[in-house]
């Protein structure tokens, strides 16, 4: 157990002061390379508590792709060093929004944790024996069968987000040449080469 | 207390025992690569050093750390000496998992595959940090390439992994092996075989889609400000991620460590061997479409990826899914 406890935490220690520095850091970049960190650690903590198909996703679907998005577009943004304190100055103004952003999430956890320990039975009232099968089996016979309405909703509301942000960013504009790679491809030289023998002193017209 | 201790010598014994072969099987890979890219053009390449010019690599490692280390001084110093550290860390810790053999593995978990998966998706942060840190052009524009890149072939190769493991009905890595006993997913899934060659070229970085670092363009992208040991350590991670891409392909569709026929003569060859005889055989196709094949443009490379790579294995994990639902040959599992 003593290895386990000093591992847990490590990993604890690593998670908290890395989402520390997210929001305390300078620097932008630095911010999302922290919150990369945050993520890693906690990936490893469900690892350790056994939950090793969900660290393996946090690891593949927030540090593999999420946090690599986040990152190209705090690059892009050019807002690399942040020249005005959070707390002082005229810019203070998201201050009550975050305060009942993060507000509005505590009270949120609280109902959550408060329901879980209401509810003693909702271990208990799984069909499955959940003692001698691997993590991603449980997880796959609950997933498609009880919950697969919930399942397929969330998978429509992705695609529904999705949707929703190409058509915000897509505009067709007027004039923007596009290549064909089919007629690229499928050219051969006897239709884009011709050979022609110049006159001494006259010239070629080309393109008629 | 004294237990932990010599637990944890065994384990940096094993541990060494599996990162020192693969360290030199990195060294010995690069000769081979330059040296297939030479005779595919009728050149000699590297003979000089060594017998065959095998030390080649050698030399130039040794060369690399004499050289001096130069950090810009316009860059982020921490992030600079960091990128080249997570790749090459990201390239060797994926190591763990692979088996050689039925029990020649460090460690045998259950969710060998995603492990995998999540750390080859990782790699783009060395890469795209590397960039970011340089502070310079041509560095950052070679990794945000690189990350647009990587990200999406990750797509299509996350795809053709649930192909497989539709047919095994494990994520561990020894049983996609053994369920390839009697057929070999290649044959079954040849052209998701095709695709995952290709898409391990350009999660590589290899040509051609090696437009990180085309050099006629971004000079040699987000390594254009390393030099010396840091740059040494970019390309030894580069290199020990083309061998683990090849590894990945050899479990998932070329049957691991299992040998080509199980007859009498054939499978008296130790399985490491077989399994490493396989690594080599995809590597070598590697380093013959780096000889052969022109640089991809980068649009056509978003489009291979997005629009042909992309559908085309949905359509195939439909059909797979259909086609062993209707002969009811779904892998059923142990409950």
């Amino acid at each position: 157990m003593l290895a386990h406890s000093i591992f847990f935490y490590f990993f604890s220690v690593i998670a908290i002061f890395s989402s520390l520095m997210v929001i305390t850091s300078r620097n932008t970049v630095n911010s999302v390379f922290f919150l990369i960190l945050d993520f890693i650690s906690v990936g490893c903590l469900f690892i350790m508590v056994g939950a090793e198909f969900l660290g393996m996703i946090i690891l593949i679907v927030y540090v593999g792709a999420v946090a690599v998005l986040f990152l190209f577009v705090v690059m892009m943004l050019n807002v690399a060093e942040q020249k005005q304190s959070w707390f002082i100055g005229k810019k203070a103004t998201h201050i009550p929004i975050g305060l009942i952003v993060s507000i509005l999430i505590l009270l949120e956890l609280l109902v959550v944790v408060g329901g879980w320990k209401y509810k003693d039975d909702l271990m208990s009232s799984s069909t499955l024996n959940l003692s001698n099968i691997s993590n991603t089996h449980q997880l796959g016979l609950v997933m498609y069968t009880d919950y697969i309405l919930y399942f397929q909703l969330a998978g429509v509301i992705l695609l529904l987000s999705m949707i929703g942000a190409i058509l915000l960013t897509f505009r067709q504009r007027k004039g923007v040449k596009k290549q064909s790679y089919f007629n690229q491809i499928s050219r051969n030289p006897s239709s884009s080469i011709e050979l022609i023998e110049v006159e001494n002193n006259k010239g070629v017209k080309i393109d008629d | 207390m004294f237990e932990y201790v010599i637990i944890l010598g065994q384990e940096i014994y094993k541990i060494l025992f599996l990162l020192i072969p693969i360290l030199v099987s990195v060294a010995m890979i690069v000769w081979l690569d330059r040296r297939v890219w030479g005779l595919v053009q009728k050149r000699k390449g590297p003979n000089v050093v060594g017998p065959f010019g095998l030390l080649q690599t050698l030399a130039d490692a040794l060369k690399y750390i004499f050289k001096e280390i130069i950090i810009p001084s316009s860059a982020n110093k921490a992030v600079f000496i960091l990128a080249p550290i997570v790749t090459m860390t990201l390239a060797l810790v994926a190591w763990a998992v692979i088996p050689m053999s039925e029990d020649f593995v460090l460690s045998d978990i259950n969710v060998g595959v995603l492990y995998l998966f999540a750390v080859s998706s990782l790699g783009v942060y060395g890469i795209i940090m590397g960039g970011w840190a340089s502070n310079s052009k041509y560095p950052f524009l070679g990794a945000i390439r690189s990350a647009a890149q990587m990200v999406s072939y990750e797509v299509s190769i996350g795809i053709i992994i649930i192909n497989v493991l539709l047919c095994v009905g494990s994520l561990n890595l020894k049983d996609i092996v053994l369920a390839q006993s009697e057929l070999w997913y290649v044959i079954p899934l040849f052209p998701m075989f095709v695709i995952f060659f290709i898409s391990a070229l350009a999660e590589t970085n290899r040509p051609p889609f090696d437009l990180p670092e085309a050099e006629a363009e971004l000079v040699a992208g987000y390594q254009t400000e390393y030099s010396g040991m840091m740059y040494a350590m970019f390309w030894l991670g580069e290199y020990a991620n083309i061998l683990l891409m090849c590894a990945i392909g050899s479990i998932l569709f070329l049957g691991g460590w299992l040998p080509i026929i199980d007859i009498y003569p054939v499978n008296l060859i130790p399985a490491p061997i077989w399994m490493t005889f396989k690594i080599l055989f995809l590597f070598f196709l590697f380093a013959l479409i780096k000889a052969i094949v022109p640089r991809y443009r980068y649009d056509q490379l978003m489009r291979l990826g997005w629009k042909i790579f992309l559908p085309f294995s949905l359509i195939y994990l439909v059909l797979t899914a259909s086609f062993l639902f209707y002969f009811d040959k779904l892998p059923k599992g142990n409950f």
